[in-house]
């Protein structure tokens, strides 16, 4: 069925449409409101008062920077082990034919089909068998699984709309393989790996269930706000740190879908 | 030993794909200057053969050498040989001079002069200015001509040619083939070019060879290619000749071997009987410069070509069929 063709949406639909929007989106508002609330041990609505004052007691409590650059530090190096492994998986699914290769394919993307505790529980239960101490390091290694399948579904994309015959070309006309992935290959699928890369990050930065299974006494970010909401003191803090959050995870994403929109482009321009 | 004046020779060479034997056991002699056609249908060995020259590939049995050096085991950029490929595989991600001087970039040659060279080379490929364009701006024969200039510019000893011609349409073809062919005689380097349209191998190339099933079938001028076809093969492929069987050969050469006769060496008489082969007109196909018959002479299927002008038999006519013996050109493969 073709839909009108004057775009015109009847009524009920559009209404339907912005109930499903205010319902997705309320809530979120409603967590921004309660980081300026003057009621501090329990959500009361609405609001008794409006105070910035928890703005400033969130920038003094230490346990809050820790937290937030335990999150920084582990989404970075995920996503750093992401980057490099994912990149590689991908060149050799896309650029080569071989045996089980469609298997591979399928196995890398596993873990973010798999649900997070099966993830958590596995990764959990590997770990103590192998003797390997809960450290920030298994954290690390736990959001890789994930961060690692984002920046490969990216790349794997921009490879298979990348002509192979243009590595070749690079080689033909003198480049060493260094110089055709600095010259050749970076260029064509450097937006894919930001996009992937930020993806990545923000996966990892607002992670809970695998890093409650690969952690041990460390406490990330959204940790932090889970132990935190139990406790009946300084509560609006959790909310002034939900807004970072909320931003911090929020901008990426935007630009990585900005950053993949021209990539289509660029690929485009090239047929 | 390789000979010195040879531009590329082959010695066995084989490219197997695991029970895939792509090429197999070649043997070739690229002179050095000459523009040689790798003509074949498609899955013969010709463009396999033309990766090994570049590099891409590296033979599972036999030698490669490039001017009298040993190719074994070297990688395409240290090759002195340069391709133009079938898709052109510019870079998109850069501008036409930057893609034409990429060669010169990646060793190194200072900018100023990699960019003098390069518009250089837009020159000899009559794009002058078009260095600020993006490939995707450009149109499909211009590409072709960029592809040129950036394998050009690299002064090879051998610039292979991967069915250049083939996304470009007919009238751009025949404009691009006179052009390629100046550009060859004018630089004097040698051109390897890979083809599947027999046209275009016959009427570009010095010599050609015929490639089936990862073997050369034949290696010869575009005459001896198309006067004298050593197999049932090249007859057939190049320009649809007339594949004869051993008994009607014998009649003729007294030889007990295939034969092979051209379209236009076949004589029509409108008659029902005199000395010749008695046939019957299937049917008639006009081309324009000529008619294409096709016949039954007693239930052997043959094509001719008569001109234009020529009196035309009807279909359905009975006709008798001349032929000057010198234009029965007896073949290599036995009955």
């Amino acid at each position: 069925m073709r839909s009108d063709p004057n775009g015109r949406a009847p009524l009920p639909l559009k209404l339907a449409a912005a109930a499903g929007l205010l319902f997705l989106h309320l809530p979120i508002l409603l967590i921004f409101v309660y980081a300026f609330t003057t009621e501090e041990k329990s959500y009361q609505w609405p609001p008794p008062g409006l105070t910035l004052q928890w703005f400033a007691v969130t920038w003094n409590r230490p346990d809050v920077w820790q937290a937030l650059q335990l999150s920084v530090q582990v989404a970075s190096i995920a996503t750093a082990i992401a980057l490099v492994l994912g990149t590689l998986c991908a060149a050799a699914i896309s650029s080569s034919k071989f045996f089980g290769r469609e298997a591979i394919s399928l196995l890398v993307i596993l873990p973010i089909a798999l649900p997070g505790i099966i993830t958590g529980i596995s990764l959990r239960s590997a770990f103590s068998l192998m003797e390997i101490p809960f450290s920030t390091w298994t954290i690390m290694l736990g959001h890789a699984t994930f961060c690692v399948v984002v920046v490969y579904n990216n790349a794997v994309a921009r490879f298979r709309r990348t002509s192979g015959s243009m590595i070749e070309a690079s080689m033909d006309l003198g480049a060493k393989g260094l110089q055709t992935f600095r010259h050749v290959v970076l260029p064509n699928i450097g937006t894919a790996l930001v996009a992937g890369g930020m993806l990545a990050f923000a996966l990892s930065f607002d992670e809970v269930i695998v890093t409650t299974f690969t952690a041990g006494q460390q406490q990330t970010l959204p940790i932090w706000m889970l132990e935190e909401l139990i406790r009946p003191r300084q509560r609006p803090v959790t909310n002034v740190v939900a807004m970072v959050v909320v931003l911090v995870t929020l901008l990426p994403i935007l630009a990585a879908y900005y950053l993949t929109r021209d990539g289509d482009q660029i690929a485009g321009s090239g047929k | 030993m390789a000979n010195m004046t040879s531009a590329v020779s082959f010695q066995k060479v084989s490219r197997h794909f695991g029970s895939v034997r792509a090429v197999d056991g070649v043997d070739l002699d690229i002179r050095s200057g000459e523009f040689f056609a790798m003509l074949g249908p498609s899955g013969s060995g010709k463009t396999t053969c033309l990766r090994l020259i570049a590099g891409f590939e590296q033979p599972t049995a036999g030698h490669i050498a490039i001017f009298g050096e040993s190719a074994d085991g070297v990688p395409p950029y240290r090759r002195n040989v340069n391709t133009v490929f079938q898709d052109y595989a510019l870079f998109p991600h850069l501008n036409v001079l930057d893609n034409v001087a990429y060669g010169l970039m990646v060793k190194g040659v200072a900018k100023a002069e990699r960019m003098s060279k390069a518009e250089e080379a837009l020159k000899l490929v009559q794009l002058p200015g078009y260095g600020g364009r993006r490939p995707g701006q450009l149109s499909g024969g211009q590409r072709q001509r960029v592809a040129l200039a950036r394998a050009l510019v690299n002064e090879p000893k051998v610039l292979l040619l991967d069915e250049p011609l083939g996304a470009l349409d007919l009238k751009l073809r025949e404009n691009m083939q006179e052009e390629l062919k100046l550009l060859q005689k004018a630089l004097g380097i040698t051109f390897v070019f890979v083809t599947h349209d027999q046209g275009e191998a016959l009427s570009m190339a010095d010599r050609v060879a015929v490639f089936n099933n990862g073997r050369v079938a034949q290696i010869g001028t575009p005459e001896e290619i198309y006067q004298k076809p050593q197999t049932r093969f090249v007859a057939d492929f190049v320009g649809s000749s007339n594949v004869l069987p051993p008994d009607f050969v014998k009649r003729y050469s007294g030889q007990n071997r295939w034969g092979s006769l051209r379209p236009e060496a076949i004589r029509i008489t409108r008659a029902t009987s005199g000395d010749g082969v008695p046939a019957r007109v299937l049917s008639l196909h006009y081309m324009g410069a000529a008619t294409r018959l096709a016949l039954d002479a007693q239930g052997l299927r043959l094509n001719a070509t008569l001109p234009a002008g020529a009196a035309l038999p009807e279909q359905g006519e009975s006709v008798v069929l001349t032929f000057n013996r010198e234009s029965l050109h007896v073949m290599e493969d036995g009955a």
